[in-house]
Order: structure tokens, then sequence, then C-alpha cells
């Protein structure tokens, strides 16, 4: 479904993404870890146009993703959400899923269509009680969902959830990770998850991915990465040594 | 009454005014006051999005002058004169609006590029004076003795250009409200507050914005040719520069951006506060002491400026927004104390 070759980003003399490969099949959910800093965020942005790589390239359902503005990708069924919730403050709940059910839909549909798919968005994720409130009644855990909502009310073949679950306590994480394998397996989206949090993601995903300094260190199952040497050395080990500094203070 | 038979009703009364005896200064007033509304009205269409065009003054004077010169120099029929000019308006705001919005010079930012329209159209205007009659003004030639349908030109008779402007004055009404019911007024409600999140959802940002301000541009290019065919005299001051871009954002913000009625309450409240200004002070010098003697003619601008401020701060949803929300909070406390009273 998703086969990206080469990819890489640079800022100025800074490389952020450093010739990554990696493919997504239809209907799985590919986790994307890594330390902060790792480019999973960088390698979002250019999977969702908002930034163009500096070279390689990303195919999407046998079309060329890089080089198109975000518009465009979103129309081609690829819906994201973002780190740090962007909810329409000015709008109500409803209306901020309606708005990306019309825009992001990828034919031309009516304003009703717009607006039911919108309702079937908010269902999914829990909020169709609170549809017609405003932006600022939504706690943490409310603007997560949100981000969700507008993202599968644009009706995506591919969804990208970036670091869905930080801010979160443990009961809502469960939750938020239990509603992804649900979307999932009832609308048969294809998931590619960015997380901070590894424990979460590693029940729900079918395959990992771990990122360091910009380049790919491993791929594989859950149970293969978290047996991975360079995985512990970069991404447990580092926890590690600061606990055991922490430990010597 | 609900505010759809409002307007229709206020429509119908200003048709039936020369019936009941309404002529002279008193017609005249009420014409100019609903040419100005529209072009209020088609600057408060982006205003209401956080797009502060301070360049329609540009958009106004083009609209005017184009029809006029057209007219005068290939004896074109504003028939024809007018919808060139709002094509040229149209193209014109284009070419500023698409590297704005393509290279995000957003706020403040637009607010200068457009600021620089109006007075580069201006200063354009008097630089061509030998066309244009630059600062002194322009008159389309008088298509012979009385009514003229084909030079859209009525002397001596206001009731026809009254039910031109009412009509007018509708067809802006009408633009708002189906603005307002659009998916266009979210997607430009969600760009005005965050355009890569809008872009994620499959709003095309530039497209939308270009959408709006084009259709604004020309509105108020509309109001212009309008305004010259009405009063047979135009000058860079009357209907262009950096004044006129000022007291149309003025007008809208006192009215109220978000009401469809705001722009004529602003064009309403303007042009009486003008012609009370001129009326008590004028344009003469004023001498406060035997050697302190002050020009008053910058004194309404100032008075603008003030309430301008004034009105940012304690009322930015203007009158009409303001007085909305003062009768709907009046109404729940009413509802309130009656359901209480109930217990």
């Amino acid at each position: 479904m998703l086969t990206v070759k080469n990819l890489t980003k640079v800022f100025g003399g800074f490389t952020a993404v450093s010739s990554v490969d990696f493919s997504v099949e239809k209907g799985e959910i590919l986790g994307l870890i890594g330390p902060n800093g790792s480019g999973k965020s960088t390698i979002f942005n250019m999977l969702s146009g908002v930034h163009f790589p500096t070279t390689g390239s990303i195919n999407f359902n046998n079309k060329e993703l890089s080089g198109l503005y975000p518009h465009v990708i979103c129309n081609l069924g690829i819906g994201r959400t973002f780190q740090i919730p962007r909810p329409f403050k000015r709008l109500s709940i409803l209306e901020n899923a309606a708005l990306a059910g019309y825009f992001g839909s990828n034919k031309q549909i009516s304003k009703s269509e717009a607006w039911s798919n919108a309702e079937e968005a908010l269902s999914l994720v829990g909020l169709s009680s609170v549809a017609n409130e405003e932006i600022a009644t939504l706690g943490a855990a409310g603007l997560k969902k949100l981000e969700l909502g507008k993202a599968l009310a644009t009706r995506p073949s591919l969804l990208l959830a970036d670091e869905s679950l930080g801010g979160l306590d443990h009961s809502e994480m469960d939750q938020a990770a239990q509603m992804l394998k649900n979307i999932r397996d009832e609308l048969d989206i294809t998931i590619i998850w960015v997380e901070h949090i590894m424990g979460v993601l590693m029940k729900v995903v079918d395959r990992v991915m771990v990122l360091d300094s910009g380049k790919k260190i491993a791929e594989g199952s859950p149970l293969e990465v978290t047996k991975d040497k360079k995985v512990i050395e970069v991404y447990l080990g580092s926890d590690a040594e600061e606990s055991s500094e922490a430990a010597k203070r | 009454m609900n505010n759809k038979n409002f307007i229709g009703f206020l429509a119908v009364f200003l048709c039936l005014l020369p019936l009941i005896g309404v002529k002279g200064y008193p017609l005249h007033i009420v014409i100019t006051i609903l040419i100005w509304s529209f072009a209020y009205t088609g600057w408060s269409i982006m205003g209401r999005f956080g797009l502060v065009s301070l360049g329609h003054g540009a958009f106004m004077a083009m609209g005017g002058y184009i029809t006029a010169l057209l007219w005068n120099y290939f004896g074109m029929s504003p028939w024809l004169g007018i919808p060139i000019a709002l094509t040229i308006t149209g193209i014109l705001a284009l070419i500023v609006a698409y590297p704005c919005f393509k290279f995000r010079i957003v706020g403040h930012y637009f607010a200068l590029v457009t600021l620089a329209l109006s007075e580069v159209v201006r200063q354009v205007i008097i630089a061509t004076r030998d066309y244009t009659g630059g600062s002194l003004g322009y008159t389309p030639e008088p298509h012979g003795e009385g009514w003229s349908i084909y030079a859209i030109q009525f002397p001596d008779d206001r009731m026809v250009f009254l039910y031109i402007a009412v009509f007018t004055w509708l067809v802006g009404i009408i633009i708002w409200k189906i603005i307002d019911g659009s998916m266009s007024r979210y997607a430009l409600e969600a760009i005005s507050e965050d355009e890569d999140a809008s872009s994620a959802i499959g709003v095309k940002v530039t497209k939308e914005k270009l959408k709006i301000t084009i259709l604004s541009a020309v509105m108020t290019a509309f109001a212009g040719a309008l305004y010259c065919q009405y009063q047979m005299f135009i000058s860079p001051d009357t209907i262009g520069g950096v004044g006129i871009s000022l007291q149309i954002v003025f007008a809208v913000v006192v009215g109220g951006i978000y009401s469809a009625l705001g722009p004529t309450v602003g064009a309403i409240i303007t042009l009486f506060l003008a012609e009370i200004l001129r009326i008590s002070i004028g344009t003469a010098t004023v001498n406060l002491t035997e050697n302190l003697t002050i020009n008053a003619a910058g004194f309404p601008l100032f008075i603008y400026g003030i309430m301008l401020i004034g009105f940012i701060i304690f009322l930015p949803k203007g009158i009409v927004g303001g007085l909305s929300d003062f009768i709907s909070k009046k109404g729940e406390t009413s509802l309130n104390a009656k359901s209480s009273n109930a217990k």
C-alpha cells in the first residue's frame, strides 16, 4: 500500500532523516518508535506533505506523494493527527469533523453527506454525546479523540497517528490503543502509529520500526524488536543508564 | 419578526420612500448609504475571516475610474464597461493576493501589502492626470439631455437610482447570507485559526482565500462604478486611497463585522458622522489663540481613529453584534427569571 524508498530530509546542515526504507501492507498497524529527535515526526511530515523530501520516493497505491501538498495527500486518502491537538476553536466539535468530512473526502460530496460522515466519525471516537459542544469543553483526552475524529471524517484508507497518547493517564491510554485497533478491525483502515510510549504500542501493533538519529535501526514484530541489541542500547539502554545514574545520586 | 422578513420589509419600505414624498437631499442620503453599504458588505465577507485588507479603496477607485474612462474615451456603454472594470479589478486582486497567500503573508503583513495597493492606485490616478483629471477628479461625459439607459445616467431623477441601489444592497446581503451558510465559511474560519491544520484535513487554503478575496474586490469595485454613475463625479480621495480604505474598515467594525446588517449600520453611522463633522467643523482652520491656528481638515479622521480603537476594545462585534448579544442575553435572563418563579 505504501512503499517508502531512500527517504532523506536535510534541514540546512542537519540530516533529520537519512535513507530510510519501509513499506506498509494493507490492513496492518505499523508502530514507529524512537527517542526524541530521531526523525519520527519528520517522516510523518513528509508522508503528509508538510515537508518535501530532500531525496527519496514515497509511493502510495502506485502514486508518488513527494512534492504534493497536504490537502492533495489528504484527498488521496491519507488522514493524519497532530502530536499537539490542533482543533478549530471557533467551530463546534461537530463542525470541526464536518469540515474535515466535506473537504477531506477524496470525492465531491454533498453537505449533508459531510455532516453524516462527521457524526459517524465522532461516534467511532466516542464524542457523539458532546458533538454540539464548544472545543473549550474538551480535556486532553477529548482533544486527542477529536484529532482522530477529524482524521477519520476524511474517510482515509491510511491513518497517520502522531503520538496519540502523550498526556493521557493509563486507563485513557489503553482505551485509546484499543480504539486504534478497532478502527483497523472495523473500518479496514491501515495505520502508522508514532509513539514515545512503547508499552501500550507493543500490545496493539503488528510490526514495529525503530528509528535513531534519522536512521532505521530495527524492524520486526514487537517481540523481535524488544530483544534487538541495538534497540535496547539506544532506546531502553539510555533509560537504564539514566536511572542507574539517578540511583547513584 | 425574523431577520429575513425584516430585510425584505426594509427593502420594500425603501422602494416606497419616493411615493410618500421623500425626495431631494434625504433621498440622496439614502442612496449614498445603500451604495456604501454594498462596498462595506464586500469588505466584510473577507474581513470577518481575519483577512484585513486596507486596499479596498483601490478596488473601489478602479471600478469607478475604469468604467468612466471606457465611456469617455471609447464611448463604451457602462453595461459593458462595468463588467470589464470588475474583471480587471478581479485580476488585480488575484495578482496581489496570490503571492501573499502562497507565501503566507497574513495578518498585519497582509494589511500592509494591501495598504500599499491603495496608495499605488491613487498615485497612478494622479500621475496620469492628463487622462484621469488627477486629484481634481473626473466626470463621465453626459450622454445628451436627461435620461439614458444606454449610458446608465439618470440626472435629476433619484428614483431610478434608488431602485438600483436598493436592489444592489439586497444582493449584497444575499451574498453575505449565502457565504454565511456555506462550507467555505467553516473552511475560512478554520484557515483564520490554523492554516496547516486546515490543509491537513483537505482544505485548499490558497484557493479558498483567493475565492473570497476576488469576490470581495469585485463587489467593492461594483460599488465604485455605481457611485460614479450616480454622482457623475469621482476623485481619488472620494472613492479611493488610504482614507477610503480606512473608512471601509471603520464602518464595518463599528456596524458589526459578523452580522449581515452590520455594514449597513456602519454606513449609516459613518455617513451621519461625516455630515455632522462637516457641518460643525468643516474644513476651516480654527484659531485657538492669536498665535495658534490649527487646520481642522484632519479632525474627522482623528475622531474615526479614537472611535475605532474604542470599538475594537469595548464592542468587537460592532453595534449590531453587540446589540443582538445584549438582546439574547436579556431574553435568557428573563426566561431564567420565569422558570425560577415557576419553582
